[in-house]
């Protein structure tokens, strides 16, 4: 066992850190500090400047784009990132589906496509819920019938993150059905222009439109956007999610909005003293931060198992539950730091458009926003309680 | 000992369950929250006419002399529909404050338009350096020529925007932090040196800032004796929204259980998974506690109980922790359809998470338990 990096690697994070404190534009950090996600000019402006030092691909091999980088290193990277306080790049193109097409795509598929993604041309979102399969995700009723040279598709997906800003979906359709459920799903990229996509929009909780439904009405898709095999969907689809888990702890992102939460109880007033000094709140604080050291421990752990080559399979599952425990929790006492004006409550497009001062203290917005958005922490990418399934059995042998 | 409800307590409650069947489906309150209003007027002429506005006032000052345990069952009722009518603010806390404060003259002055829901009122107390202290009040009030003059601000208070008449805490004697020389005063909504800032609450209430320029107001009473009967009145409040948030809470775990009977996933409801029904079990015992200690309080309210004070906070550390997790379950065992503003579950638990940060919220009350035991 040996805690310390090398001296190279702590070369290689001092320069991620200059990179990202010279280069995060201010904008970006606001909103991000706040919880609030980030407009889409931004981002896409964001993931070009990684893009052209190199960075925005980690995770991909180096012929493809990737940095070529060791476990190592992208764990390195991934902390300084957050530490950062930069949002989280896109997932749709960089994590999910860019994967999918250079590990199992056609030759066709990964000139048409990858260059794009890695250039943020191109906005990808998920077509993998529908309003009847949710944890049972092997379950999805949207159906796609070969017509000649296309498939024509014809279901409705939901939950559909940002299908409003999206060029392209990756699309999870059934092509056989007189089978077990999993061994007749295809995975599919449908361009969001073709005739019969019709993007609703969701309100969450928190008054934001980030979700959305999408209705597939006899979509014509052409055959090559078929990703591998047909019927052999759900592999890829495990093999996207699999992809999904990893930094699901998100231990670096929460050690930001913790000491983001510290600042705030460091200003609030509570009659003549300040919260931070309150014995209790600052317990709370403690409790959470000791929870996170141990969550960061775990991860290493893991980390150092998957360093020596093992494959980890329950492990991911006790990293998002714990992590998505965690942030509600701090997104929960962030409101709670507010004191009365954790009531206050404005969406982000009314805040924008204000004209007079913002409500209340200066970091009042986004807080609950947050709060609320992260109630979903435990619910997408498989609900804790499934999570819980998934350790139940791996433990039970 | 007795907790079971009068003959005339159940026809109250079940006139505020058919008002509420009547008057507050989802759909009705989701258009509802969206005017500027916030309410409606024709609604809060049927609290005025059912009484409901009546009910916590003495009889002599034209009340119906209803107790806490009365004003429970009718703010545990409205809980099931989360109503947006100003029941706390012009009933509850700025003519509770009048009739416990007023002179006879301000009482029959201003009491019976409160009761009718002619006039309504707000209460102007906290302050955005308070937190939840609320005897620490920066807001000033002088002497100027026959009244007085008040300069400061008041953040977060309720319903403020339609209120006709504020009720605003001012000190007239002592330093900040100081209990005594606190005095409250009777502020026209339109008066000189008023300025507001609106906005909505997370509940889809509303609320605003007060700054105070030299603002005329009218002292309540005596001067200097405030503080008293500011902590009756938000013990009394206290009380009341601790009773809503059974009602609400009531009505999630309604809601959730319907929800995970016909939700099926793997083939089968997922209220058949143990897990599920352990969950549904623990909120229902959570709840089962909020209910025992808010109506045990409300109890002791009417009993003249001394030093009522470490009760309140019991019931409100138990009541906000049981919100935060009937609520929270109740939104988890939804899934994605709870986290839309097109389902009803997200907004009881909005407005549960609004009532943990009234009146003190648990780390405020723990810690007052925690200074008197």
């Amino acid at each position: 066992m040996e805690l310390r990096f090398s001296a190279e690697d702590l070369a290689f994070q001092k320069e991620v850190r200059t990179f990202l404190k010279e280069n995060l534009p201010a904008g970006l950090l606001d909103r991000s500090d706040r919880g609030l996600h980030p407009l889409k000019e931004d981002i896409v402006a964001w993931q070009k400047v990684l893009h052209n030092k190199g960075w925005i691909a980690p995770n991909w091999p180096v012929e493809y784009g990737g940095t070529g980088w060791s476990l190592t290193r992208k764990y390195i990277y991934d902390r300084e990132y957050f530490l950062s306080g930069a949002p989280q790049t896109i997932s749709f193109g960089l994590r999910m589906v860019g994967p999918v097409i250079f590990s199992f795509g056609t030759q066709e598929q990964k000139d048409t496509y990858l260059q794009d993604i890695l250039e943020s041309n191109t906005w990808w979102c998920q077509g993998f819920s529908e309003p009847g399969s949710g944890s049972d995700l092997a379950s999805l009723s949207t159906r796609a019938v070969r017509d000649g040279d296309a498939y024509v598709i014809n279901g409705q997906k939901i939950w559909t993150t940002f299908a409003h800003w999206a060029d392209m979906m990756f699309c999870l359709v059934r092509t056989k059905s007189d089978c077990k459920p999993q061994e007749g799903i295809s995975f599919i990229l449908i361009d969001m222009n073709s005739p019969g996509v019709e993007v609703r929009p969701i309100v969450g909780l928190d008054l934001d439109h980030t979700l959305n439904e999408v209705f597939l009405d006899n979509v014509r898709v052409p055959v090559q956007n078929l990703i591998g095999e047909e019927n052999k969907g759900w592999t890829y689809a495990k093999f996207l999610l699999g992809n999904e888990r990893s930094g699901i702890a998100r231990v670096a992102r929460s050690q930001y909005q913790l000491a983001k939460l510290k600042q705030i109880a460091g200003v609030e007033h509570q009659g003549n003293g300040l919260l931070i000094d309150d014995a209790s709140f600052r317990s709370q604080i403690a409790r959470i931060e000791i929870e996170l050291k141990a969550l960061e421990a775990m991860e290493l752990r893991y980390l150092s198992q998957e360093i020596a080559g093992r494959k980890l399979t329950a492990e991911t599952s006790i990293l998002k539950i714990r992590g998505a425990e965690i942030i509600q929790a701090i997104r929960s006492l962030t409101v709670t730091a507010l004191g009365p004006y954790g009531l206050a409550y404005e969406p982000d497009d009314v805040f924008r458009r204000r004209n007079d001062g913002p409500i209340g203290p200066e970091h009042l917005h986004g807080a609950m926003a947050d709060h609320l958005y992260q109630r979903a922490a435990t619910i997408y990418g498989g609900t804790n309680e499934i999570q819980r399934n998934i350790v139940a059995k791996a433990i039970a042998g | 000992m007795d907790f079971e409800l009068s003959q005339e307590q159940i026809m109250l409650r079940d006139s505020v369950v058919r008002f509420v069947q009547d008057h507050y489906d989802f759909a009705q309150r989701k258009a509802l929250a969206q005017t500027v209003l916030g309410h409606s007027d024709e609604n809060w002429k049927i609290f005025a006419e059912m009484g409901w506005l009546a009910l916590p006032f003495a009889e002599e000052n034209g009340g119906l002399g209803g107790q806490a345990v009365d004003v429970a069952v009718l703010t545990e009722a409205l809980g099931s529909g989360i109503t947006l009518e100003p029941l706390f603010s012009s009933a509850l806390l700025g003519g509770r404050m009048v009739e416990t404060l007023g002179s006879d003259t301000q009482k029959s002055a201003i009491i019976p338009s409160v009761l009718a829901g002619e006039t309504k009122l707000a209460l102007a107390y906290s302050e955005p350096n308070a937190r939840f202290v609320l005897t620490y009040v920066e807001t000033t009030a002088e002497r100027s020529g026959e009244g007085f003059v008040l300069n400061g601000r008041k953040s977060v208070v309720l319903q403020a925007a339609s209120a006709d008449r504020i009720i605003v805490v001012a000190r007239t004697s002592g330093g900040v932090a100081d209990a005594k020389g606190l005095s409250a005063f009777v502020v026209d909504a339109e008066a000189s040196g008023l300025r507001r800032q609106d906005y909505p609450t997370v509940d889809g209430q509303r609320a605003s800032d007060l700054w105070l320029e030299n603002t005329p107001g009218e002292l309540l009473g005596a001067e200097g004796c405030a503080a008293p009967a500011l902590n009756a009145v938000i013990d009394a409040a206290t009380c009341a929204v601790c009773a809503e948030a059974v009602g609400v809470m009531q009505a999630v775990l309604d809601i959730t259980k319907e929800y995970v009977s016909t939700r099926k996933q793997y083939g089968r409801a997922i209220g058949d998974n143990q897990v599920v029904q352990h969950r549904l079990v623990d909120m229902s015992i959570a709840l089962e506690e909020a209910k025992a200690i808010t109506e045990m309080t409300a109890m002791q309210l009417d009993e003249g109980v001394p030093d009522i004070s470490a009760q309140i906070s019991a019931m409100k550390v138990k009541v906000g922790d049981a919100a935060r997790f009937v609520g929270g379950q109740g939104l988890q065992l939804h899934g994605g359809i709870g986290m839309t503003d097109e389902y009803p579950v997200g907004h009881y638990y909005k407005r549960l998470m609004a009532i943990e940060a009234m009146f003190g919220d648990t780390n405020h009350h723990l810690n007052h338990f925690a200074s008197a035991i």
